[in-house]
C-alpha cells in the first residue's frame, strides 16, 4: 500500500515542479484574465486576437529591447469564464503558479474589480482594458486601465440624450446583480437629474443577470412617458432588450455604453438595434493611421471587424511594452521588476494608443476622449461625435 | 391607464408562464410515471432550442447547397415537427443510456437523481465543447407583426405561444385520461409493482413518457427562441429550475399542476415585477411561493400519498 501511495505523491510533486519554472532570463511573461467562455466570450476572444496578432508582431521583429537587451515575449491566456470568483482564481494562478511579469485583463468591472484586489495584494502591475468602474483601480497603486471611468462615460451620456434628442424623462434598465451596468446606471441618473431636475429619471428599473424577458419592466418603461431609454448592458442582452422595448410599443431611442461594442451585437440585434446610439472608445468605421492599420491587420487574419475590446488590449499590452522598456533593463528578480513596471506605468504621459492619446496619474486611470457611436443602416459603429474631458 | 398596464402584464405573463408550463410538463410526467426528478430536462430544452437553430438555418437555406424556398410558415412548422422527434430522441437515449441501467440493478432513486443532474451538466457542457460558448441568434423564420390594441401591444409570436400551450395541454390531457397509453401511464404511477404483473409493458409506457416529455420540451426550446432569439449553452439551467418550482407548486405528477404552476409563477414574477421595485422580483415571488408550499406541501392539485413499503 505505501509503495501505491507514493507514485501519484511523486507524480504530483513533479507536475508542481514543471508548472513553476524559474524566472527565465529571456523571456518575459504576460498573463492575460480573460472571459473565453462564460456570458461574453467574444470579449475573451477579441482580447486573444489582437494580442496574438501583436505578439507575433514584437517577436516577429526580435523582441522587445529593454535596455541593451532583447526580450522574446510569452502571453499566457487564462479563462475567466466570465465569472467573478474565477477571476480572482485566474489572478492567483497567473502571480504564484506562472510567475507573470503584469497581467492584463479581467475585461469587465464584474471581474476586474475583485481581480484587482489580488493584484493589487501581490503586488504585480495589473491592466484592465476595458473595465470603466472606478472601483478597479481605488487605492491600488498596481492597478491601472486602458479606458476612460464610469463617472465620466455616464455624464457623457446624459448630455448626448439632453442635447440630441432633447430629453427631458430619462428611463434606465439595467442588471443590478452586475458591477458595471449598476455604476453607471447610477452614474447616468446622477447626471440627467442634474440637467433636467430631481426626478427627471422616471422609471429606473432592474433585472437579474440570464434573465431574458423584461416584458415587465418594459411595460413600466413604456408607460412611464420617458424620452429616451438608456440600458448600458452587454452585447448578448441588448438584442433582447431593444426586441422587446419595440414589441411592447417603445419609440423613443434607445441608448447604450462601451458594452454595446462588440462585433458580435450585430450579429445578435440585426435590424433592430439599426439607428441606435452608444458611447465608446473608438470607432472602427472611418478610422485613420495606426487605428486604421490595426483594423487592417486584424480584419485580414481573422475575417472582422475589431471592437473596442480589441483595440483596447491592443493599447493595454503597448501601454505595458513601453513601461517595461521604460525601466530601462529588468533585474531577473520578479518581485523587484514587478514594482519597476509599476512605477513607469504611472508616469506614461501622451501615450499615442489606437483609441487615443493617454496620460496616466497615480491613479491608475488615464486622461482620454469618448466617442458617441452611431449603428448605421449597414450595420457598422460609426464616429458621430467626441466627448472629451 | 392602470387597466392597460393590468391588461399588459397580463399577456406578458401569460407568455412567460406558457414557457414555465411547457417545461414542467416534462417535469411532472416523468415524475409522475417513475417517481424521478428528470434534472436534464431544462436542458433538453436547451437542447430542442439548438436544434431547431439548425434545422431552422438549414430550411431557410444558409447553408451552401440547400436552399429549397418555402414559405415562413411551412418552415416554421417543419422545424417544430422535426424538433420535436429528434429531441424526443435524445430524452429517450438519455432514459436507455442512464436512467434504465439504474433501474435495471435496483438503485435507488436518489442516485438516479444524481444521473439525471450529471445527464443535464453533460448536456450543456458537451454543447460547450462541441458548438463553442459564443451566442447564437436565432433565425426569425416568422415575421413578427405588433399590433396595438387599445393600448396594449403583443405580436403575433406572443399569441402563439399563449395558445400553443393551451392546445398542449387539451392534447395530453386527453392522452392522459382517455388513450389506453394514458391508462397506462396512470397506473404506473398508481401502482408499479403490480402494473407488469398485469401484462404491461413498463418500458414501453416510460419510453412514450420521455418522448411525450421531450417533444414538449423541444415545442417550449423552439418557441422560446423565437421569442428570445439568442441562444447560449446555459439557457435551459435557470428556466429549467423555475420550471421544477413551477411543477412542484401545482402538485408533481398532475398535468394540471404543471400548466397550473407554470402560468403561476409567471404571474408572479410579472407582477411582482410591476407592481414592486423590479430589484426585489424574485424576493418576494419566491417568498409568496414559500408561504405557499408550507401551507399546502404537496401543491395545488398534488394528493399526499402513503409510502408503501
Amino acid at each position: 500500500m505505501r509503495k501505491m501511495a507514493f507514485f501519484p505523491v511523486l507524480i504530483l510533486i513533479s507536475a508542481f515542479a514543471l508548472a513553476l519554472p524559474a524566472w527565465s532570463a529571456d523571456t518575459i511573461k504576460i498573463g492575460f484574465n480573460i472571459p473565453l467562455t462564460g456570458d461574453i466570450p467574444k470579449v475573451g476572444e477579441a482580447s486573444k486576437y489582437a494580442a496574438e496578432i501583436r505578439l507575433a508582431e514584437i517577436n516577429g521583429a526580435g523582441g522587445l529591447k529593454v535596455g541593451d537587451k532583447a526580450y522574446n515575449l510569452e502571453f499566457v491566456y487564462e479563462d475567466n469564464e466570465s465569472k467573478a470568483e474565477s477571476a480572482t482564481a485566474t489572478a492567483l494562478k497567473l502571480i504564484i503558479q506562472n510567475q507573470v511579469l503584469a497581467i492584463i485583463g479581467p475585461q469587465s468591472s464584474k471581474q476586474a474589480i475583485p481581480a484587482g484586489e489580488i493584484c493589487n495584494a501581490n503586488k504585480t502591475p495589473m491592466i484592465s482594458p476595458w473595465s470603466t468602474n472606478p472601483k478597479t483601480t481605488e487605492n491600488r497603486p498596481y492597478v491601472f486601465r486602458a479606458c476612460f471611468l464610469d463617472p465620466f462615460q455616464g455624464p457623457v451620456i446624459a448630455k448626448f440624450a439632453s442635447e440630441e434628442f432633447g430629453a427631458k424623462k430619462a428611463a434606465v434598465l439595467y442588471d443590478i446583480a452586475s458591477d458595471y451596468p449598476k455604476g453607471l446606471a447610477e452614474f447616468f441618473k446622477e447626471a440627467f437629474e442634474k440637467v433636467n431636475g430631481p426626478g427627471s429619471v422616471v422609471a429606473f428599473e432592474t433585472f437579474t443577470t440570464k434573465d431574458k424577458d423584461f416584458s415587465a419592466q418594459l411595460t413600466k418603461i413604456t408607460k412611464s412617458g420617458a424620452d429616451v431609454l438608456f440600458t448600458p448592458q452587454y452585447y448578448d442582452e441588448v438584442p433582447l432588450i431593444v426586441k422587446q422595448a419595440r414589441e411592447l410599443g417603445w419609440k423613443g431611442p434607445i441608448l447604450g455604453s462601451d458594452s454595446w461594442g462588440s462585433a458580435e451585437l450585430m450579429n445578435l440585434c440585426g435590424d433592430a438595434c439599426k439607428g441606435l446610439f452608444f458611447s465608446t472608445h473608438y470607432a472602427a468605421a472611418g478610422a485613420k493611421g495606426a487605428t486604421k492599420e490595426f483594423i487592417e491587420k486584424y480584419q485580414a487574419k481573422y475575417g472582422y471587424v475589431p471592437d473596442d475590446v480589441a483595440a483596447l488590449t491592443w493599447d493595454a499590452i503597448n501601454l505595458l511594452c513601453q513601461a517595461i522598456q521604460n525601466t530601462g533593463g529588468l533585474s531577473g528578480n520578479i518581485a523587484k521588476d514587478r514594482d519597476a513596471v509599476k512605477d513607469k506605468l504611472t508616469e506614461v504621459k501622451d501615450f499615442d494608443g489606437i483609441t487615443g492619446k493617454m496620460t496616466f496619474s497615480p491613479g491608475g486611470n488615464p486622461t482620454k476622449c469618448a466617442v458617441i457611436v452611431k449603428i448605421s443602416d449597414k450595420g457598422e459603429f460609426e464616429f458621430f461625435k467626441s466627448v472629451c474631458p | 391607464m392602470f387597466l392597460e398596464s393590468f391588461l399588459q402584464n397580463l399577456l406578458n405573463a401569460l407568455q412567460w408562464g406558457s414557457f414555465y408550463a411547457l417545461i414542467a410538463l416534462g417535469y411532472t410526467m416523468v415524475y409522475g410515471v417513475l417517481l424521478l426528478i428528470n434534472f436534464a430536462h431544462g436542458d433538453i430544452f436547451m437542447v430542442g432550442a439548438y436544434i431547431g437553430f439548425f434545422i431552422a438555418t438549414l430550411l431557410l437555406g444558409q447553408y451552401a447547397g440547400s436552399s429549397p424556398s418555402l414559405s415562413p410558415v411551412l418552415v416554421f412548422a417543419i422545424t417544430v415537427v422535426v424538433t420535436m422527434v429528434l429531441t424526443s430522441g435524445v430524452g429517450v437515449a438519455i432514459e436507455r443510456i442512464a436512467y434504465r441501467p439504474l433501474r435495471r440493478k435496483g438503485a435507488s432513486r436518489l442516485y438516479v437523481v444524481i444521473t439525471a443532474l450529471m445527464c443535464g451538466l453533460i448536456l450543456e457542457n458537451g454543447n460547450l465543447a462541441l458548438l463553442g460558448a459564443s451566442r447564437r441568434n436565432f433565425p426569425e423564420m416568422l415575421s413578427k407583426t405588433a399590433y396595438n390594441i387599445g393600448g396594449i401591444n403583443f405580436t403575433n409570436v406572443k399569441i402563439m405561444v399563449i395558445m400553443t400551450t393551451i392546445a398542449v395541454f387539451i392534447l395530453l390531457e386527453t392522452i392522459v385520461r382517455k388513450t389506453r397509453l394514458g391508462m397506462a401511464m396512470r397506473a404506473i404511477s398508481y401502482d408499479r409493482m403490480a402494473v407488469p404483473l398485469m401484462g404491461i409493458p413498463v418500458d414501453t409506457v416510460i419510453v412514450f413518457t420521455f418522448i411525450l416529455g421531450s417533444s414538449m420540451a423541444a415545442l417550449a426550446g423552439v418557441l422560446f427562441a423565437t421569442a428570445y432569439p439568442v441562444l447560449e449553452p446555459y439557457m435551459g439551467a435557470l428556466v429549467g429550475w423555475k420550471a421544477f418550482i413551477a411543477a412542484v407548486l401545482g402538485g408533481i405528477g398532475e398535468i394540471r399542476g404543471a400548466f397550473v404552476g407554470g402560468f403561476l409563477l409567471g404571474f408572479i414574477e410579472i407582477f411582482v415585477a410591476a407592481l414592486f421595485p423590479s430589484t426585489l422580483r424574485d424576493l418576494i415571488a419566491f417568498s409568496i411561493l414559500l408561504v405557499f408550499l408550507s401551507i399546502k406541501p404537496t401543491g395545488i392539485f398534488g394528493v399526499s400519498r402513503a409510502t408503501k413499503i
